[in-house]
Protein backbone atom coordinates (compact mmCIF):
# COMPACT_ATOMS: atom_id res chain seq x y z
CA UNK A 1 0.00 0.00 0.00
CA UNK A 2 2.79 2.16 0.90
CA UNK A 3 3.84 1.88 -3.00
CA UNK A 4 0.46 2.78 -4.45
CA UNK A 5 0.80 5.73 -2.65
CA UNK A 6 3.80 6.78 -4.05
CA UNK A 7 2.65 5.65 -7.79
CA UNK A 8 -0.83 7.82 -6.95
CA UNK A 9 1.39 10.99 -5.59
CA UNK A 10 3.50 10.56 -8.81
CA UNK A 11 0.49 10.53 -11.31
CA UNK A 12 -1.27 13.63 -9.58
CA UNK A 13 2.50 15.63 -8.38
CA UNK A 14 1.85 18.21 -11.71
CA UNK A 15 -1.77 18.67 -11.57
CA UNK A 16 -1.37 19.31 -7.28
CA UNK A 17 1.64 21.74 -8.23
CA UNK A 18 -0.35 24.42 -10.62
CA UNK A 19 -3.69 23.71 -8.36
CA UNK A 20 -1.14 25.22 -5.15
CA UNK A 21 0.72 27.82 -7.13
CA UNK A 22 -2.43 28.84 -9.04
CA UNK A 23 -5.59 28.17 -7.03
CA UNK A 24 -4.44 27.50 -2.87
CA UNK A 25 -3.00 29.82 -2.57
CA UNK A 26 -4.48 32.95 -4.28
CA UNK A 27 -7.68 31.53 -2.22
CA UNK A 28 -5.59 31.75 0.99
CA UNK A 29 -3.73 35.21 -0.58
CA UNK A 30 -6.70 37.30 -1.30
CA UNK A 31 -8.78 36.42 2.08
CA UNK A 32 -5.44 38.08 3.63
CA UNK A 33 -5.30 40.96 1.08
CA UNK A 34 -8.79 41.85 1.75
CA UNK A 35 -7.63 42.75 5.51
CA UNK A 36 -4.19 44.75 3.86
CA UNK A 37 -3.87 48.43 3.04
CA UNK A 38 -2.35 48.14 -0.70
CA UNK A 39 -2.55 51.76 -1.41
CA UNK A 40 0.57 52.08 0.84
CA UNK A 41 4.52 50.80 -0.24
CA UNK A 42 4.96 48.34 1.56
CA UNK A 43 1.44 47.20 1.99
CA UNK A 44 0.67 47.12 5.35
CA UNK A 45 -2.13 44.74 7.85
CA UNK A 46 -5.23 47.42 8.47
CA UNK A 47 -8.06 45.03 9.38
CA UNK A 48 -11.15 47.15 8.84
CA UNK A 49 -9.65 49.39 6.17
CA UNK A 50 -11.23 47.29 2.91
CA UNK A 51 -14.59 45.61 4.88
CA UNK A 52 -15.27 49.45 6.14
CA UNK A 53 -14.85 51.04 2.65
CA UNK A 54 -17.24 48.35 1.07
CA UNK A 55 -19.73 48.64 3.60
CA UNK A 56 -20.21 52.19 2.85
CA UNK A 57 -19.47 52.63 -0.61
CA UNK A 58 -22.37 53.71 -2.63
CA UNK A 59 -20.37 52.67 -6.08
CA UNK A 60 -20.45 49.03 -4.43
CA UNK A 61 -24.31 49.24 -3.58
CA UNK A 62 -24.86 49.74 -7.10
CA UNK A 63 -23.00 47.52 -8.20
CA UNK A 64 -24.34 45.04 -6.52
CA UNK A 65 -28.15 46.43 -7.23
CA UNK A 66 -27.55 45.95 -10.63
CA UNK A 67 -26.01 42.40 -10.57
CA UNK A 68 -28.71 40.89 -8.44
CA UNK A 69 -31.49 42.63 -10.90
CA UNK A 70 -29.54 41.25 -13.86
CA UNK A 71 -29.29 37.75 -12.01
CA UNK A 72 -33.51 37.77 -10.39
CA UNK A 73 -34.64 38.64 -14.23
CA UNK A 74 -32.17 37.33 -16.18
CA UNK A 75 -31.64 33.34 -14.61
CA UNK A 76 -35.28 32.22 -14.31
CA UNK A 77 -36.13 33.62 -18.18
CA UNK A 78 -33.31 31.85 -19.37
CA UNK A 79 -34.01 28.51 -17.18
CA UNK A 80 -37.74 28.22 -18.36
CA UNK A 81 -36.12 29.47 -21.83
CA UNK A 82 -34.01 26.25 -21.83
CA UNK A 83 -36.16 24.16 -20.33
CA UNK A 84 -38.59 24.63 -23.42
CA UNK A 85 -35.74 24.44 -26.23
CA UNK A 86 -34.77 20.78 -24.20
CA UNK A 87 -38.60 19.66 -24.40
CA UNK A 88 -39.24 20.86 -27.50
CA UNK A 89 -35.73 19.63 -29.06
CA UNK A 90 -36.51 16.33 -27.48
CA UNK A 91 -39.82 15.44 -29.22
CA UNK A 92 -40.16 12.61 -31.35
CA UNK A 93 -42.34 14.65 -33.79
CA UNK A 94 -39.61 16.91 -34.57
CA UNK A 95 -38.26 17.14 -38.11
CA UNK A 96 -34.66 18.80 -39.03
CA UNK A 97 -33.74 17.94 -35.87
CA UNK A 98 -30.18 19.43 -36.38
CA UNK A 99 -31.14 22.37 -37.54
CA UNK A 100 -32.84 23.29 -34.66
CA UNK A 101 -29.84 21.89 -32.24
CA UNK A 102 -27.31 24.03 -34.25
CA UNK A 103 -29.80 27.18 -33.57
CA UNK A 104 -29.64 26.92 -29.96
CA UNK A 105 -26.69 25.24 -29.45
CA UNK A 106 -24.08 27.45 -31.71
CA UNK A 107 -23.77 30.35 -29.60
CA UNK A 108 -22.27 27.97 -26.74
CA UNK A 109 -19.05 28.33 -29.10
CA UNK A 110 -19.06 31.71 -30.05
CA UNK A 111 -16.43 33.71 -28.04
CA UNK A 112 -17.55 36.65 -25.73
CA UNK A 113 -15.69 39.31 -27.64
CA UNK A 114 -17.69 38.37 -31.21
CA UNK A 115 -20.41 38.68 -29.94
CA UNK A 116 -20.24 41.48 -27.78
CA UNK A 117 -19.33 43.29 -30.77
CA UNK A 118 -22.53 41.83 -32.65
CA UNK A 119 -24.91 43.11 -30.23
CA UNK A 120 -23.52 46.60 -30.10
CA UNK A 121 -23.92 46.78 -33.55
CA UNK A 122 -27.26 45.39 -33.95
CA UNK A 123 -28.34 47.66 -30.56
CA UNK A 124 -26.83 50.55 -32.30
CA UNK A 125 -29.39 53.72 -32.05
CA UNK A 126 -29.61 55.02 -35.44
CA UNK A 127 -28.06 52.20 -37.70
CA UNK A 128 -28.69 48.97 -35.65
CA UNK A 129 -30.86 46.34 -37.23
CA UNK A 130 -33.07 46.28 -33.98
CA UNK A 131 -34.20 49.10 -33.99
CA UNK A 132 -34.78 49.69 -37.66
CA UNK A 133 -37.10 46.37 -37.57
CA UNK A 134 -38.86 48.11 -34.84
CA UNK A 135 -39.38 50.77 -36.61
CA UNK A 136 -40.94 49.08 -39.55
CA UNK A 137 -43.61 47.84 -37.15
CA UNK A 138 -44.21 50.96 -35.90
CA UNK A 139 -42.36 51.00 -32.56
CA UNK A 140 -40.20 54.10 -31.76
CA UNK A 141 -36.09 53.81 -31.54
CA UNK A 142 -34.75 52.31 -28.57
CA UNK A 143 -31.27 54.05 -27.07
CA UNK A 144 -29.96 51.07 -25.89
CA UNK A 145 -27.01 52.56 -24.63
CA UNK A 146 -28.08 55.82 -23.50
CA UNK A 147 -30.71 54.96 -20.78
CA UNK A 148 -30.35 52.34 -18.00
CA UNK A 149 -33.49 50.02 -18.23
CA UNK A 150 -32.52 49.85 -21.77
CA UNK A 151 -29.37 48.95 -21.53
CA UNK A 152 -30.04 46.74 -18.12
CA UNK A 153 -32.71 44.48 -20.71
CA UNK A 154 -29.92 44.75 -23.59
CA UNK A 155 -27.62 42.98 -21.33
CA UNK A 156 -30.15 39.90 -19.80
CA UNK A 157 -31.45 39.56 -23.74
CA UNK A 158 -27.75 38.97 -24.55
CA UNK A 159 -26.50 36.75 -21.51
CA UNK A 160 -29.86 34.84 -22.17
CA UNK A 161 -28.92 34.55 -25.78
CA UNK A 162 -25.44 33.19 -24.99
CA UNK A 163 -26.12 30.54 -22.77
CA UNK A 164 -29.95 29.33 -23.23
CA UNK A 165 -28.44 26.67 -25.22
CA UNK A 166 -25.80 25.78 -23.25
CA UNK A 167 -28.48 25.16 -20.45
CA UNK A 168 -30.54 23.47 -23.05
CA UNK A 169 -27.88 20.94 -23.63
CA UNK A 170 -27.81 20.03 -20.09
CA UNK A 171 -31.27 19.74 -19.20
CA UNK A 172 -31.22 17.51 -22.81
CA UNK A 173 -29.11 15.37 -21.18
CA UNK A 174 -31.92 14.77 -18.12
CA UNK A 175 -34.55 14.53 -20.50
CA UNK A 176 -32.91 11.90 -22.19
CA UNK A 177 -32.13 9.35 -19.22
CA UNK A 178 -35.41 9.56 -18.33
CA UNK A 179 -37.18 5.88 -19.02
CA UNK A 180 -39.41 5.98 -21.51
CA UNK A 181 -42.00 3.46 -20.02
CA UNK A 182 -42.89 6.28 -17.55
CA UNK A 183 -44.42 8.04 -20.12
CA UNK A 184 -45.92 5.19 -21.81
CA UNK A 185 -47.60 4.16 -18.50
CA UNK A 186 -48.90 7.76 -18.08
CA UNK A 187 -50.19 7.95 -22.00
CA UNK A 188 -52.43 4.24 -21.45
CA UNK A 189 -53.76 5.71 -18.58
CA UNK A 190 -54.58 8.25 -20.64
CA UNK A 191 -52.52 11.11 -18.89
CA UNK A 192 -52.66 13.93 -21.32
CA UNK A 193 -48.91 15.46 -22.67
CA UNK A 194 -49.10 18.55 -20.81
CA UNK A 195 -50.33 16.91 -17.54
CA UNK A 196 -47.74 14.57 -18.27
CA UNK A 197 -44.92 17.39 -18.29
CA UNK A 198 -45.86 18.70 -15.27
CA UNK A 199 -46.03 15.21 -13.25
CA UNK A 200 -44.01 13.83 -14.56
CA UNK A 201 -40.90 15.59 -16.43
CA UNK A 202 -40.63 18.83 -14.46
CA UNK A 203 -40.41 16.81 -11.03
CA UNK A 204 -37.95 14.83 -12.30
CA UNK A 205 -35.73 17.23 -14.40
CA UNK A 206 -35.80 18.94 -10.79
CA UNK A 207 -32.23 18.16 -9.53
CA UNK A 208 -30.88 19.13 -13.27
CA UNK A 209 -32.75 22.62 -13.26
CA UNK A 210 -31.46 23.65 -9.94
CA UNK A 211 -28.00 22.70 -10.80
CA UNK A 212 -28.48 25.01 -13.90
CA UNK A 213 -29.64 27.06 -12.43
CA UNK A 214 -26.65 27.44 -9.69
CA UNK A 215 -24.16 27.43 -12.41
CA UNK A 216 -25.96 30.78 -13.48
CA UNK A 217 -26.41 32.16 -10.58
CA UNK A 218 -22.49 31.69 -9.98
CA UNK A 219 -22.31 33.09 -13.73
CA UNK A 220 -24.32 36.20 -13.14
CA UNK A 221 -22.49 37.07 -9.96
CA UNK A 222 -19.43 37.50 -12.11
CA UNK A 223 -21.15 39.24 -14.71
CA UNK A 224 -17.51 41.00 -16.65
CA UNK A 225 -17.35 40.61 -20.37
CA UNK A 226 -20.89 41.87 -21.10
CA UNK A 227 -21.03 45.46 -19.29
CA UNK A 228 -17.54 45.95 -20.14
CA UNK A 229 -17.37 45.54 -23.69
CA UNK A 230 -21.32 45.77 -24.47
CA UNK A 231 -22.58 48.64 -22.98
CA UNK A 232 -19.07 49.97 -22.60
CA UNK A 233 -17.94 50.30 -19.50
CA UNK A 234 -21.11 50.02 -17.36
CA UNK A 235 -22.64 52.89 -19.33
CA UNK A 236 -25.06 54.95 -19.00
CA UNK A 237 -22.79 56.06 -16.14
CA UNK A 238 -22.83 53.31 -13.85
CA UNK A 239 -26.23 51.97 -15.10
CA UNK A 240 -25.02 48.79 -15.82
CA UNK A 241 -22.13 48.37 -13.60
CA UNK A 242 -21.90 44.93 -12.27
CA UNK A 243 -19.99 43.56 -9.50
CA UNK A 244 -17.48 42.10 -11.77
CA UNK A 245 -17.11 45.50 -13.35
CA UNK A 246 -16.78 46.54 -9.97
CA UNK A 247 -13.74 44.39 -9.10
CA UNK A 248 -11.79 44.88 -12.55
CA UNK A 249 -11.80 48.75 -11.82
CA UNK A 250 -10.36 48.47 -8.32
CA UNK A 251 -8.31 45.73 -9.01
CA UNK A 252 -6.88 46.32 -12.27
CA UNK A 253 -7.70 50.13 -13.17
CA UNK A 254 -6.74 51.71 -9.46
CA UNK A 255 -4.75 48.59 -8.65
CA UNK A 256 -5.95 48.45 -5.19
CA UNK A 257 -5.72 44.48 -4.41
CA UNK A 258 -7.03 44.58 -1.15
CA UNK A 259 -10.27 46.38 -1.54
CA UNK A 260 -10.53 44.22 -5.15
CA UNK A 261 -10.09 41.12 -3.07
CA UNK A 262 -12.75 42.17 -0.22
CA UNK A 263 -15.00 42.37 -3.20
CA UNK A 264 -13.84 39.34 -4.49
CA UNK A 265 -15.01 37.78 -1.06
CA UNK A 266 -18.18 39.39 -1.31
CA UNK A 267 -18.84 38.32 -4.52
CA UNK A 268 -18.17 34.72 -3.43
CA UNK A 269 -20.16 34.60 -0.52
CA UNK A 270 -23.13 35.56 -1.88
CA UNK A 271 -22.69 33.38 -4.65
CA UNK A 272 -22.92 30.72 -2.41
CA UNK A 273 -25.45 32.25 -0.04
CA UNK A 274 -28.19 32.63 -3.42
CA UNK A 275 -27.16 29.28 -4.48
CA UNK A 276 -28.70 28.10 -1.15
CA UNK A 277 -31.59 29.65 -0.88
CA UNK A 278 -32.22 28.52 -4.49
CA UNK A 279 -31.47 24.97 -3.17
CA UNK A 280 -33.63 25.07 -0.63
CA UNK A 281 -36.46 27.19 -2.21
CA UNK A 282 -36.30 24.29 -4.93
CA UNK A 283 -36.20 21.35 -2.47
CA UNK A 284 -38.47 18.30 -3.03
CA UNK A 285 -41.95 18.84 -1.14
CA UNK A 286 -42.29 16.87 1.88
CA UNK B 1 -57.04 5.89 -35.52
CA UNK B 2 -57.53 8.32 -37.78
CA UNK B 3 -58.10 11.40 -35.21
CA UNK B 4 -55.03 10.12 -33.42
CA UNK B 5 -52.76 10.61 -36.70
CA UNK B 6 -54.71 13.82 -36.91
CA UNK B 7 -53.88 14.81 -33.65
CA UNK B 8 -50.70 14.38 -34.04
CA UNK B 9 -50.05 16.18 -37.24
CA UNK B 10 -51.57 18.69 -35.49
CA UNK B 11 -48.95 18.52 -32.95
CA UNK B 12 -46.03 18.25 -34.87
CA UNK B 13 -47.41 21.90 -36.34
CA UNK B 14 -47.76 23.49 -33.08
CA UNK B 15 -43.99 21.96 -32.46
CA UNK B 16 -42.57 23.59 -35.53
CA UNK B 17 -44.81 26.78 -35.01
CA UNK B 18 -42.86 27.75 -31.76
CA UNK B 19 -39.49 26.17 -32.79
CA UNK B 20 -39.32 28.43 -36.24
CA UNK B 21 -38.94 31.42 -34.91
CA UNK B 22 -36.72 30.58 -31.78
CA UNK B 23 -34.47 29.17 -33.71
CA UNK B 24 -34.94 32.27 -36.01
CA UNK B 25 -33.98 34.43 -33.42
CA UNK B 26 -31.45 32.59 -32.06
CA UNK B 27 -29.32 32.20 -35.50
CA UNK B 28 -30.02 36.18 -36.49
CA UNK B 29 -27.22 37.42 -34.61
CA UNK B 30 -24.52 35.03 -36.03
CA UNK B 31 -26.35 35.47 -39.51
CA UNK B 32 -25.28 39.29 -38.83
CA UNK B 33 -22.26 38.61 -37.96
CA UNK B 34 -21.35 37.66 -41.61
CA UNK B 35 -23.37 40.19 -43.31
CA UNK B 36 -21.81 43.14 -41.13
CA UNK B 37 -18.73 41.51 -41.62
CA UNK B 38 -19.02 41.55 -45.83
CA UNK B 39 -20.48 45.12 -45.42
CA UNK B 40 -18.24 48.60 -45.97
CA UNK B 41 -18.57 50.99 -43.06
CA UNK B 42 -21.04 53.46 -44.57
CA UNK B 43 -23.08 50.20 -45.48
CA UNK B 44 -23.64 49.33 -41.54
CA UNK B 45 -23.89 52.47 -40.86
CA UNK B 46 -26.53 53.08 -43.15
CA UNK B 47 -30.30 53.68 -42.43
CA UNK B 48 -31.29 51.38 -44.85
CA UNK B 49 -32.33 47.61 -43.51
CA UNK B 50 -29.56 45.18 -44.99
CA UNK B 51 -30.01 41.40 -44.54
CA UNK B 52 -27.98 39.96 -47.28
CA UNK B 53 -24.16 39.69 -47.49
CA UNK B 54 -21.99 41.89 -49.67
CA UNK B 55 -18.46 41.15 -51.10
CA UNK B 56 -16.03 43.71 -48.91
CA UNK B 57 -14.82 40.50 -46.37
CA UNK B 58 -10.76 41.00 -48.09
CA UNK B 59 -11.02 44.59 -47.47
CA UNK B 60 -12.62 44.21 -44.35
CA UNK B 61 -9.97 42.34 -43.24
CA UNK B 62 -7.10 44.13 -44.39
CA UNK B 63 -8.91 47.60 -42.53
CA UNK B 64 -8.83 45.35 -39.13
CA UNK B 65 -5.17 44.19 -39.92
CA UNK B 66 -4.55 47.75 -40.57
CA UNK B 67 -6.08 48.36 -37.28
CA UNK B 68 -4.49 45.97 -35.01
CA UNK B 69 -2.03 43.43 -36.34
CA UNK B 70 -5.13 40.53 -35.99
CA UNK B 71 -2.90 37.77 -37.55
CA UNK B 72 0.06 38.18 -35.20
CA UNK B 73 -2.66 37.60 -32.73
CA UNK B 74 -4.32 35.28 -33.96
CA UNK B 75 -1.33 33.09 -34.42
CA UNK B 76 -0.98 33.81 -30.52
CA UNK B 77 -4.05 32.74 -29.97
CA UNK B 78 -3.98 29.25 -32.15
CA UNK B 79 -0.62 28.29 -30.72
CA UNK B 80 -1.56 28.88 -26.80
CA UNK B 81 -5.05 27.21 -27.76
CA UNK B 82 -2.89 24.37 -28.71
CA UNK B 83 -0.11 24.08 -26.35
CA UNK B 84 -2.78 24.65 -23.56
CA UNK B 85 -5.18 21.87 -24.47
CA UNK B 86 -2.28 19.21 -25.01
CA UNK B 87 -1.05 19.58 -21.37
CA UNK B 88 -3.86 20.10 -19.65
CA UNK B 89 -4.98 16.55 -21.32
CA UNK B 90 -1.69 15.08 -19.95
CA UNK B 91 -2.21 16.98 -16.29
CA UNK B 92 -6.35 15.60 -16.08
CA UNK B 93 -5.82 12.36 -17.25
CA UNK B 94 -2.68 11.80 -15.12
CA UNK B 95 -4.60 13.11 -12.09
CA UNK B 96 -7.94 11.68 -13.19
CA UNK B 97 -6.12 7.98 -13.23
CA UNK B 98 -4.99 8.18 -10.05
CA UNK B 99 -8.04 9.56 -8.82
CA UNK B 100 -9.40 6.60 -10.11
CA UNK B 101 -6.96 3.68 -9.90
CA UNK B 102 -5.63 4.22 -6.51
CA UNK B 103 -6.73 3.61 -2.93
CA UNK B 104 -4.30 6.50 -1.81
CA UNK B 105 -4.10 8.81 1.86
CA UNK B 106 -5.70 11.61 1.30
CA UNK B 107 -7.67 11.08 -2.10
CA UNK B 108 -11.51 11.95 -0.35
CA UNK B 109 -9.54 15.09 0.24
CA UNK B 110 -8.38 15.58 -3.02
CA UNK B 111 -11.90 14.77 -4.69
CA UNK B 112 -13.31 17.09 -2.30
CA UNK B 113 -11.39 19.74 -2.75
CA UNK B 114 -11.63 19.59 -6.73
CA UNK B 115 -15.35 19.93 -6.20
CA UNK B 116 -15.09 22.64 -4.04
CA UNK B 117 -13.43 24.83 -6.58
CA UNK B 118 -16.56 24.08 -9.21
CA UNK B 119 -18.73 26.58 -7.61
CA UNK B 120 -15.82 28.98 -6.60
CA UNK B 121 -16.16 32.80 -8.28
CA UNK B 122 -12.70 32.57 -10.66
CA UNK B 123 -12.07 36.76 -9.04
CA UNK B 124 -11.59 34.83 -5.49
CA UNK B 125 -8.18 33.37 -7.54
CA UNK B 126 -7.20 36.14 -9.99
CA UNK B 127 -6.04 39.28 -8.12
CA UNK B 128 -3.18 36.93 -6.34
CA UNK B 129 -2.90 35.05 -9.47
CA UNK B 130 -2.19 38.80 -11.78
CA UNK B 131 -0.19 39.52 -8.66
CA UNK B 132 2.09 36.95 -8.71
CA UNK B 133 2.90 36.21 -12.46
CA UNK B 134 2.80 40.32 -13.23
CA UNK B 135 4.82 41.35 -10.35
CA UNK B 136 6.59 39.04 -8.08
CA UNK B 137 7.43 36.59 -11.36
CA UNK B 138 7.57 40.27 -13.44
CA UNK B 139 6.23 37.41 -16.47
CA UNK B 140 3.61 39.54 -18.06
CA UNK B 141 2.92 39.90 -21.57
CA UNK B 142 4.80 36.24 -22.16
CA UNK B 143 4.02 33.16 -23.39
CA UNK B 144 3.86 30.54 -19.85
CA UNK B 145 1.75 33.59 -18.11
CA UNK B 146 -1.09 33.09 -21.00
CA UNK B 147 -0.84 29.03 -20.65
CA UNK B 148 0.28 27.84 -17.42
CA UNK B 149 -2.07 30.20 -14.84
CA UNK B 150 -5.27 28.77 -16.72
CA UNK B 151 -4.12 24.82 -16.31
CA UNK B 152 -6.00 24.15 -13.25
CA UNK B 153 -9.42 22.63 -14.58
CA UNK B 154 -11.67 20.89 -11.84
CA UNK B 155 -14.43 19.62 -14.36
CA UNK B 156 -11.56 17.90 -16.52
CA UNK B 157 -10.35 15.58 -13.95
CA UNK B 158 -13.59 14.53 -12.71
CA UNK B 159 -14.42 14.18 -16.09
CA UNK B 160 -11.18 11.97 -17.26
CA UNK B 161 -12.17 10.45 -13.39
CA UNK B 162 -15.38 9.08 -15.18
CA UNK B 163 -13.97 7.23 -18.21
CA UNK B 164 -11.18 5.49 -16.15
CA UNK B 165 -13.59 4.64 -12.89
CA UNK B 166 -15.87 2.76 -15.97
CA UNK B 167 -13.11 0.59 -17.43
CA UNK B 168 -12.65 -3.21 -16.62
CA UNK B 169 -10.21 -3.86 -14.02
CA UNK B 170 -9.73 -7.48 -14.77
CA UNK B 171 -7.94 -5.43 -17.59
CA UNK B 172 -4.89 -3.82 -15.80
CA UNK B 173 -4.90 -6.98 -12.97
CA UNK B 174 -3.50 -8.75 -15.97
CA UNK B 175 -0.77 -6.61 -16.77
CA UNK B 176 0.07 -6.04 -13.08
CA UNK B 177 -0.08 -10.22 -13.01
CA UNK B 178 2.59 -10.02 -15.82
CA UNK B 179 4.68 -7.09 -14.14
CA UNK B 180 3.57 -4.79 -16.47
CA UNK B 181 5.14 -1.35 -14.66
CA UNK B 182 2.35 1.29 -13.65
CA UNK B 183 2.86 3.93 -15.60
CA UNK B 184 2.76 1.62 -18.72
CA UNK B 185 -0.46 0.63 -18.15
CA UNK B 186 -1.86 4.03 -17.83
CA UNK B 187 -0.03 4.82 -21.04
CA UNK B 188 -0.21 1.56 -22.87
CA UNK B 189 -3.80 0.50 -21.63
CA UNK B 190 -5.69 3.38 -20.37
CA UNK B 191 -4.87 5.84 -22.27
CA UNK B 192 -6.05 4.31 -25.82
CA UNK B 193 -9.02 3.23 -24.45
CA UNK B 194 -10.25 6.82 -22.61
CA UNK B 195 -9.49 8.50 -26.10
CA UNK B 196 -12.79 9.35 -27.01
CA UNK B 197 -13.18 11.22 -23.73
CA UNK B 198 -9.92 12.63 -24.57
CA UNK B 199 -11.55 14.55 -27.27
CA UNK B 200 -14.28 15.50 -26.09
CA UNK B 201 -12.26 16.93 -23.38
CA UNK B 202 -9.82 18.66 -25.53
CA UNK B 203 -12.52 20.21 -27.89
CA UNK B 204 -13.53 21.73 -24.95
CA UNK B 205 -10.23 22.95 -23.48
CA UNK B 206 -8.98 24.43 -27.03
CA UNK B 207 -12.84 26.60 -26.94
CA UNK B 208 -12.20 28.10 -23.47
CA UNK B 209 -8.72 28.72 -24.60
CA UNK B 210 -9.04 30.10 -27.83
CA UNK B 211 -12.36 32.22 -25.95
CA UNK B 212 -10.21 32.98 -22.83
CA UNK B 213 -10.86 36.99 -22.46
CA UNK B 214 -10.28 38.47 -18.87
CA UNK B 215 -6.64 36.18 -17.60
CA UNK B 216 -5.17 37.55 -21.36
CA UNK B 217 -6.39 40.85 -21.22
CA UNK B 218 -5.48 40.90 -17.58
CA UNK B 219 -1.89 39.81 -18.19
CA UNK B 220 -0.83 40.59 -22.02
CA UNK B 221 -1.74 44.30 -22.49
CA UNK B 222 1.17 44.72 -24.63
CA UNK B 223 -0.21 45.09 -28.35
CA UNK B 224 2.45 42.66 -29.46
CA UNK B 225 1.72 40.00 -27.43
CA UNK B 226 -2.19 40.35 -27.24
CA UNK B 227 -4.48 37.01 -27.92
CA UNK B 228 -6.99 37.68 -30.99
CA UNK B 229 -10.30 38.40 -28.55
CA UNK B 230 -7.85 41.10 -26.33
CA UNK B 231 -7.40 42.68 -29.32
CA UNK B 232 -10.43 42.46 -31.09
CA UNK B 233 -11.55 44.02 -28.04
CA UNK B 234 -9.55 46.81 -27.75
CA UNK B 235 -11.17 48.02 -30.79
CA UNK B 236 -14.47 47.69 -29.61
CA UNK B 237 -15.33 51.52 -28.16
CA UNK B 238 -12.86 52.98 -30.58
CA UNK B 239 -14.68 55.40 -32.99
CA UNK B 240 -12.35 55.69 -35.70
CA UNK B 241 -12.03 52.13 -36.45
CA UNK B 242 -13.56 49.94 -39.01
CA UNK B 243 -16.26 47.79 -37.59
CA UNK B 244 -16.46 45.93 -40.76
CA UNK B 245 -13.03 45.03 -39.60
CA UNK B 246 -14.54 44.48 -36.21
CA UNK B 247 -16.86 42.06 -37.59
CA UNK B 248 -14.49 40.23 -40.37
CA UNK B 249 -12.68 39.49 -36.91
CA UNK B 250 -15.54 38.10 -34.94
CA UNK B 251 -16.71 35.90 -37.88
CA UNK B 252 -12.61 34.84 -38.35
CA UNK B 253 -13.03 33.85 -34.65
CA UNK B 254 -16.11 32.04 -34.94
CA UNK B 255 -16.37 30.75 -38.48
CA UNK B 256 -13.78 27.81 -37.09
CA UNK B 257 -15.02 26.98 -33.92
CA UNK B 258 -18.79 27.03 -35.69
CA UNK B 259 -17.44 24.24 -38.02
CA UNK B 260 -16.22 22.21 -35.28
CA UNK B 261 -19.11 22.33 -33.17
CA UNK B 262 -20.91 20.75 -36.62
CA UNK B 263 -18.49 18.28 -37.26
CA UNK B 264 -17.80 16.92 -33.91
CA UNK B 265 -21.54 17.61 -32.03
CA UNK B 266 -21.41 14.57 -30.14
CA UNK B 267 -18.30 15.02 -28.71
CA UNK B 268 -19.16 18.74 -27.69
CA UNK B 269 -22.44 18.31 -26.09
CA UNK B 270 -21.21 14.93 -24.19
CA UNK B 271 -18.37 17.74 -22.99
CA UNK B 272 -20.99 20.25 -21.50
CA UNK B 273 -23.53 17.84 -20.69
CA UNK B 274 -20.32 16.20 -17.86
CA UNK B 275 -20.60 20.24 -17.07
CA UNK B 276 -17.30 20.38 -18.28
CA UNK B 277 -17.17 24.42 -19.66
CA UNK B 278 -17.39 27.38 -17.44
Amino acid sequence: MQSRNRIAYAFLAPYLLIFTAFWLWPIIDSFLLSFQNTRVNPWTFSPGLNWGRLSRDPAFYNALKNTLLILVVQVPVMITLATIMAVLLNSPLLKARGLFRFAFFAPVVVGEVAYAAVFRLMFNLNFGIINKLLNTVGIPSVSWFAEKPPAMALLIIAVTWRWAGYNAIIILAGLQSIPNDVYEAATLDRVSKIRQFFFITLPLLRPIILFCMVLSIIGSMQLFTEPFLITDRGGPGGGTETLGLFLYRQGFVSLNFGYASAIAYTIAALAVLISLLNLWLGREPK
Amino acid sequence: MKSKSRSTATRSLLLHLALTPLAIIWLFPLWMMVVFSTMPDHGIFSPRIELLPSTHFAENFRNLQADTNFLRALTISITVAVVYTVLSVMLTSMAGWALARYRFLGRSIVVAIILGTITLPYFVVVIPQFIMVAREFKMSNSWIALVVPPLFNSLGVLFMRQAFTMMPSELFDAARVEGVKEWQIFLRIALPLARPTMAALSIILFLASWNNYLWPLLINSRPDMMTAPVALGTLIGFTKVSWGGIMAGAVVLTGPMLVVFVLLQRHFIAGIAAGAVK
